[in-house]
């Protein structure tokens, strides 16, 4: 069966030009190649450090803070009055939550939603002449399994009951380990800021493979803690895991109406990561578009030298009875036919690259510890960028198709004698 | 068959100082009639052939296809009654290169549609065979002389069984013998397939072999 007749026009003016028609292609091909690739390293990064926080983090972490200041009784009264304080002193407050034990009963009660009690403080450990400065939470552990897997992440140890089982135990961070120079077993001294100093045994090592999380948290019994802080009976924070992850902002915001505490979602916690997580996906779209652009000169040129060359058909073409758009039509399809097999081939090649990057294998630490690449393959990836050639190919077309299409037979023919 | 009439027709060009190509041209042409126009260069032959083809349009005036004033056609309508019902040579050839000789023929065809793949294959090769290109069906443009060109041209012409075929210049580029045959080809095309053929040239002894002269001086009829 012969092909349609703009079809077959259009591939033989693409065919007589087969140099600049295969740079065009490559071009094409290339961006596309290349937004696959690059797609797929960070969207892949990105997916598993947001899996490995919203893993190992609670979604929501209530703490002993207020999101704004607390208001002196004449701003309060005299709201939007002339009203200057200054010199004020402010009055020294216990820190930790008030009616932590209301707030974890109501909260317990909702469906789809689990606490756990933790206080949180700064703490040096001393080893071996070495001192190592990290963060300590006091958890229960039959609470804290429900909120975070912590349990999960332990490469020494096997259980977070070794906290009740050993006398003094504590659980650290790999980082955390490896700085301080601390195996599974060993006996290191813990000092708090208040002076407090326990002498306590390493029952667990993990790994949660957040770079921040295992070079600074440690975990020891919320007993333990309070001892270590001097703040018996307190909790600073409450943290909390939802069975919905997407809930987390919401539950947040009704969690500091309700109870008048700063309560952060994981997005929050992460927010700085997940900033940079944006402008890297503002430079990777730029790049990648940036290289169509580029491939779309290519194939405007391709088409407006056709154009240019083919003025005389075209005038022999529109007397003959082809009508304006068709003469459109055909070199629109021109551009798109590029778009097509560029988008192919560059489909191709993407695959090609993202599967020989998957076999590479690199000891990587950044914000996650990762050997090799972590690619995440979607078909979103593949339709994205067919898309975005597909259209900036055709566009590219446009403007000469439209240049060609209104080119007049009478002007042509006079001057082709 | 088809009678081409045109009526006062004038073209005029604009700009600050307006050209007049044409002006107040009465003609006709009945079916089964081989009109040559002639006249010396810039006389308005092509301009008014382009009028008559419906390649351009008057400034004042009309023209008349089988009753039909085709000066109220819009820009598509005119390009489907080009394809159905005129066929054009112009003095150059304007065979598309990356085609063959039976594909460029083929063209009108496909593009109107009347006929399905096969039916245009088979008359494209009529066409061609008709005009002594037999042995050259499978050849590009550029593997042909340049009568043989033409008569490709005028096979594509003809390709869709226009009532009315126009030629400008028809000859211009061939020796005389070709063009001696293109003028008795056009003169057979009128009598023998009753179809009205109009032929712009500027060669007397050629005009000669048409039914009729018409001559051409500054945009305006001095004889028919």
């Amino acid at each position: 069966m012969a092909l349609p007749l703009g079809l077959h026009i259009a591939l033989q003016h693409l065919l007589h030009r087969r140099r600049q028609t295969l740079v065009s292609l490559l071009g094409v091909s290339l961006g596309v190649a290349f937004f696959i690739a690059i797609a797929s390293m960070m969207q892949g990064f990105q997916r598993d450090f947001i899996a490995r926080i919203i893993d190992i983090q609670p979604h929501v972490i209530v703490k002993d803070d207020f999101r704004e200041p607390p208001r002196q009784p004449v701003e309060q009264v005299y709201e939007g009055g002339a009203v200057d304080l200054r010199g004020l002193k402010p009055r020294e407050e216990t820190r930790g939550i008030r009616g932590a034990r209301n707030m974890l009963a109501a909260l317990d009660e909702e469906p789809g939603i689990h606490v756990a009690p933790t206080l949180s403080g700064n703490i040096l450990l001393r080893f071996g002449g070495k001192d190592v400065s990290a963060n300590v939470t006091g958890l229960v552990p039959e609470q804290q399994r429900k909120v975070t897997h912590l349990e999960k992440d332990l490469i020494a140890g096997t259980s977070l009951d070794a906290l009740y089982t050993t006398a003094n135990g504590i659980i650290i961070g790999d980082g955390v380990a490896k700085r301080g120079g601390i195996r599974m077993d060993d006996l290191i001294s813990v000092v708090s800021p208040v002076g407090v100093v326990l002498k306590m045994k390493v029952v667990g090592i993990f790994s949660s493979g957040v770079t921040l999380v295992d070079n600074f948290e440690t975990y020891v019994l919320l007993k333990k803690a309070q001892i270590l802080q001097n703040r018996a009976n307190v909790i600073n924070r409450v943290n909390v895991r939802l069975d919905d992850v997407e809930q987390a902002a919401p539950l947040a915001a009704r969690i500091e109406r309700q109870f008048g505490y700063r309560a952060e979602p994981w997005q929050e916690q992460s927010r700085n990561v997940l900033g940079i997580f944006v402008i890297q996906n503002v430079i990777m779209y730029s790049t990648v578009s940036a290289i169509l652009i580029v491939a779309c000169f290519g194939i405007f040129n391709v088409i407006s030298t056709v154009v240019f060359e083919k003025t005389r058909d075209i005038g022999i073409l529109k007397s003959m009875g082809f009508r304006d758009a068709d003469i459109r039509r055909i070199f629109v399809m021109e551009g798109l036919m590029v778009g097509i097999l560029g988008t192919l081939i560059g489909w191709s090649l993407g695959y090609g690259i993202v599967e020989f990057m998957g076999t590479l294998k690199f000891d990587m630490e950044g914000f996650v510890k990762a050997q090799g690449f972590i690619l995440y393959r979607t078909p979103r990836h593949y339709a994205i960028s067919g898309a975005m050639a597909i259209v900036s190919a055709t566009l590219a077309a446009w403007v000469p198709a439209r240049r060609a299409s209104r080119l007049n037979p009478v002007d042509i023919v006079r001057g082709a004698g | 068959m088809t009678e081409l009439i045109a009526r006062q027709v004038t073209r005029e060009l604009p700009g600050p100082v307006p050209v007049t190509l044409v002006r107040g041209i009465d003609l006709e042409v009945h079916p089964g009639e081989f009109v040559a126009i002639t006249g010396p260069s810039g006389s308005g032959k092509s301009s008014l052939l382009y009028l008559l083809g419906l390649l351009d349009r008057p400034t004042a005036g009309t023209i008349v296809m089988d009753g039909l004033d085709t000066t109220t056609l819009t820009a598509d309508q005119a390009a489907d009654l080009r394809l159905a019902r005129l066929g054009f040579v112009f003095q150059f050839h304007f065979l598309l290169p990356e085609f063959s000789a039976q594909t460029n023929v083929e063209i009108p065809m496909r593009k109107l549609g009347r006929l399905d793949d096969r039916a245009a294959r088979r008359r494209a090769q009529e066409l061609l065979d008709m005009l002594g290109l037999a042995d050259h069906r499978g050849k590009r443009p550029d593997q042909l002389s340049g009568g043989q060109r033409q008569r490709v041209a005028i096979a594509r012409a003809l390709a869709n069984d226009p009532p009315v075929l126009l030629a400008d210049e028809p000859t211009g580029n061939l020796d005389s013998h070709s063009a001696q045959v293109v003028f008795e080809l056009f003169r057979d095309l009128a009598h023998d397939q009753g179809r009205s053929v109009v032929a712009v040239t500027h060669d007397v002894q050629l005009a000669a072999l048409a039914d009729r002269r018409v001559t051409l001086v500054d945009g305006s009829i001095v004889t028919t």
